[in-house]
């Protein structure tokens, strides 16, 4: 076991509604959606038309810039629409199911003999290059740059996210490919980052060829991005990649079976999800194949009944995909909670708001450590000028000051932001931030303009 | 409720964009807000949000300024009992403390919240809640006597000058009640100074006790004269302005606002250590043991603005330092500040407030140093990697 990194800032929102570690169903989705929007840093081209025949691994987006960079459909069957938006932003292709399961045989080379340039073709032809995550910025990374080293993050800490040593559990064998894989694609190594509480607990600590690093701590201790932070920080000029181990496991069945094959376990989880439980599935999947497990009553409060908000990935950094979305493909875990669309009379003044949480000791619910609270979206208060100080630095564990960068990334300072640390964070890593901001500014935002800045300037 | 709720549903829409009042959409919005926490929801980035906001911060600070009220307008009775010889009970000097302290608070909110208003509304923005702690503050560090017209005034500029000229409240580089009173200060020195003002109707001397001198401890220590015992200041039964005699008082605040966390526990140890050693160093230094500077140390803590203005002004998260580190060095600057003007600036006995409005021009500076050693650091990690 390698030196234990304790991290002490941060905060597990004690949010109701965690999964039951149980399967409830195998879906098999009639109809999937390829989202482009997915992609940080993809410039989309469409491949096919509407009524083309796909397999499963057939391309259907490439990068127009780098056209090896291939997005690739997870079922076989028929592209039914493509859904543009606004300026013909390309937002989905819908494909619907012949039920075939057909897939599109991809050559591998062995990999433990392969070359680097092989393996690399490989994963740009096998549809998962784009899987991948470059730090800074956190967009698809360059197939002509290589990584500093590799960072894997072991486990995941955001709210309510799914046990990954149970998700996994089957998929042991094909991390193992992965991890030797790209091992192959950088000279820094793959690092692996556990938790503290479940290290020996995890099948994931007898991977070999990966450097294993421990965390202690509340979220975001399973960021990746603080994770390096921690073990060998960002600093300018430096690339790295990212993967989670949904990937990791995909890349590894890609090099065993030559097939493009997403399917994954994702935990359904959250105040409003009837018996939180876990489904396998694909990515793409549309709500309406987990309505029965949506609590459709609504919540009534206020005297209002509260709507229900789809989340695809956790409340932090998920998207709001609305009752006829699909699952993001890089999100895991799907979360169901009410619209907070109500007045509270004075609820600001009211000493005790049992079912309201907050980080600060300004409410009662720290004397309640282990309450669950079924949140909502409620803004509760009013969007203001940043005023508190020292809120933000008590949720990030970094070495970074977030006010600064903030207002850095507000005055569009480029040499502050990259003196202050742009390159070592991503959105995710300032979401606790954002959840504890009294003046409710949206961080995650800013954060976002500002990577796009950098992108703009430094290209 | 029901019925309110539906009569802001009804109004809403003359205040709405196109609506007839719609150049009131600021004030409609601060009173529905007031009423209702809104039914705002998150858009982009976090789905669900932490309880606290503006209002609550401002809320828990005005709570915590509570024994400080309560006390002055004690305070403000039994001074007066004192000065005249009256012999009147508890009620009654509170009832008469209050009946003196409410036209002030009265006064400060009407005038500082119109402004704010009006600020709003031009902008555009919603009002701010900033100038709820700002409005009791100010009162709180008045002498009681303070013509109401100057009141209204420094209530005034303090909240243009101090604060709207800069964006509002989270914009402004000094505290807008310390301005009120630096400006009342320097502005109408004839009026506020000498040693009658600090007690109710001491300069109108009627009735007045022979021998009763009502200056307050600071000017006694500035002038040589003896001071009250240390028990008293702490307590507070001793003239000064409303809020600021009774650290008791004041430590009760402290406790609440070091407990939920909303003002920095390290600025006021650090604005505490700052002045406690300062004294110490100056009662070492000290040659005349009945000069001010042999003044044991610790009463100065005790006197008139120390406590309060290291618990509610020098806590102040817009105007302070912002960074933890930051805060050590800025509120021991103030304490040391503070002692030293105290000692060595005959003109004014009072140091805290020009103590306060010195580092709060100083804090960005403070802060600059602290995040360029922590970008050096950043830049030195990249040698070595």
């Amino acid at each position: 076991m390698s030196n234990k990194i304790r991290l002490r800032k941060g905060l597990n929102i004690p949010l109701k509604g965690s999964a039951e570690t149980h399967i409830a169903k195998n879906i098999s989705p009639n109809i999937i959606a390829v989202k482009p929007t997915d992609f940080k840093g993809l410039n989309p081209k469409l491949l096919v038309k509407e009524g083309d025949l796909v397999k499963a691994g057939t391309p259907v987006i490439a990068d127009k810039k780098r056209p090896e960079i291939l997005i690739c459909s997870p079922i076989s069957g028929t592209v039914k629409e493509v859904v543009r938006g606004e300026k013909r932003k390309l937002l989905e292709i819908l494909i619907e199911s012949d039920k075939k399961h057909e897939c599109q045989q991809i050559v591998t080379p062995n990999f433990r003999k392969a070359t680097q340039k092989e393996l690399k073709e490989t994963l740009l032809a096998g549809g998962m290059w784009p899987m991948i995550k470059q730090r800074p910025y956190g967009i698809i990374p360059s197939p002509s740059i290589e990584p500093k080293a590799i960072f894997i993050s072991g486990f995941d800490t955001s709210p309510l996210a799914p046990d990954l040593d149970f998700t996994l559990k089957a998929e042991f064998e094909h991390m193992q490919v992965g991890v030797e894989v790209l091992t192959k694609l950088t000279s820094g190594g793959v690092h692996l980052s556990l938790n503290a509480d479940n290290f020996a607990g995890s099948p994931l600590h007898r991977l070999e060829k990966v450097s294993l690093h421990v965390f202690d701590g509340p979220h975001p201790a399973g960021n990746v991005g603080v994770q390096i932070h921690h073990i060998s920080p960002i600093n300018k000029g430096d690339i790295v990649w990212t993967l989670d181990l949904y990937t990791l496991a995909a890349i590894g069945r890609l090099f065993s079976k030559g097939v493009f094959d997403l399917r994954k376990i994702i935990a359904i989880t959250g105040p409003r999800a009837k018996k939180p439980c876990y489904i396998e599935t694909l990515p793409g999947m549309p709500m309406s194949d987990i309505m029965e497990f949506v609590e459709l009553t609504p919540e009534k409060k206020s005297g209002e009944l509260l709507p229900v908000r789809y989340i695809s990935g956790n409340v932090l950094t998920g998207d709001n995909i609305g009752e006829n979305g699909s699952l993001g493909i890089f999100h895991n875990q799907i979360t169901l909670v009410s619209e907070g669309k109500y007045r509270e009379m004075f609820g600001w003044s009211k000493p005790f708001r049992a079912k309201k949480f907050s980080f600060s000791h300004s409410y009662f619910s720290w004397l309640t450590p282990s309450k669950k609270y079924s949140l909502d979206t409620n803004l509760n208060g009013g969007e203001r000028a940043f005023v508190m100080t020292g809120v933000y630095e008590k949720v990030l564990p970094m070495d970074i000051y977030p006010m600064y960068l903030l207002k850095a990334i507000l005055a569009e300072d480029i040499d502050k932001m990259e003196a202050l640390g742009i390159y070592e964070i991503i959105e995710e890593d300032f979401a606790l931030c954002e959840f504890v901001c009294p003046s409710k500014t949206e961080i995650q935002e800013i954060v976002s303009n500002g990577i796009d800045l950098m992108i703009k300037e430094m290209s | 409720m029901k019925a309110l709720k539906n009569l802001i549903d009804n109004i809403k829409p003359t205040f709405s964009k196109g609506g007839k009042l719609s150049f009131l959409h600021s004030t409609f919005d601060a009173f529905e807000t007031f009423l209702y926490v809104p039914e705002y929801l998150t858009k982009k980035g976090v789905h669900v949000r932490d309880s606290i906001d503006l209002k609550r911060t401002m809320t828990i600070v005005i709570i915590a300024l509570l024994p400080a009220l309560l006390f002055g307008m004690y305070n403000t009775g039994y001074q007066y009992n004192l000065s005249v010889g009256g012999s009147m009970d508890f009620m009654q000097m509170f009832w008469y403390g209050f009946l003196r302290v409410l036209p002030l608070v009265i006064v400060s909110y009407v005038v500082g919240l119109g402004i704010e208003f009006a600020a709003a509304q031009i902008r555009g923005h919603e009002v701010n809640e900033g100038f709820l702690v700002s409005g009791m503050l100010i009162p709180l560090i008045m002498p009681v006597d303070v013509p109401l017209w100057i009141l209204a005034l420094s209530v005034a500029f303090a909240v243009i000058v101090g604060k709207e000229v800069f964006g509002g409240t989270g914009m402004n580089i000094w505290n807008p009640a310390l301005l009120s009173r630096a400006f009342v200060f320097f502005a109408y020195p004839s009026q506020i100074s000498g040693d009658k003002i600090w007690i109710s109707e001491l300069s109108s001397g009627q009735g007045v006790v022979d021998g009763f001198s009502g200056a307050t401890p600071l000017a006694n220590a500035a002038a040589g004269s003896p001071i009250p015992s240390f028990m008293d200041m702490f307590t507070g039964f001793i003239p000064g302005s409303i809020g600021e005699t009774s650290t008791i008082a004041i430590l009760i605040g402290a406790a609440l606002l070091i407990f939920t966390g909303i003002a920095s526990w390290k600025i006021m140890v650090s604005t505490f250590a700052g002045g406690l050693l300062t004294g110490l160093l100056l009662n070492v230094l000290a040659t005349d043991p009945s000069s001010y500077m042999a003044m044991p140390a610790w009463n100065h803590l005790v006197m008139g603005g120390f406590a309060f203005g290291a618990v509610f002004m020098a806590t102040d998260p817009v105007t302070g330092s912002q960074t933890e580190t930051g805060k050590w060095i800025y509120g021991f600057l103030i304490g040391m500040m503070a002692i030293l003007i105290r000692v060595f600036n005959a003109g004014y006995p009072e140091g805290m407030m020009l103590a306060i409005l010195l580092m709060n021009t100083f804090a960005p500076l403070i802060d600059h140093i602290i995040v360029q050693s922590n970008i050096k650091r950043r830049l030195r990690r990249a040698v070595i990697k």
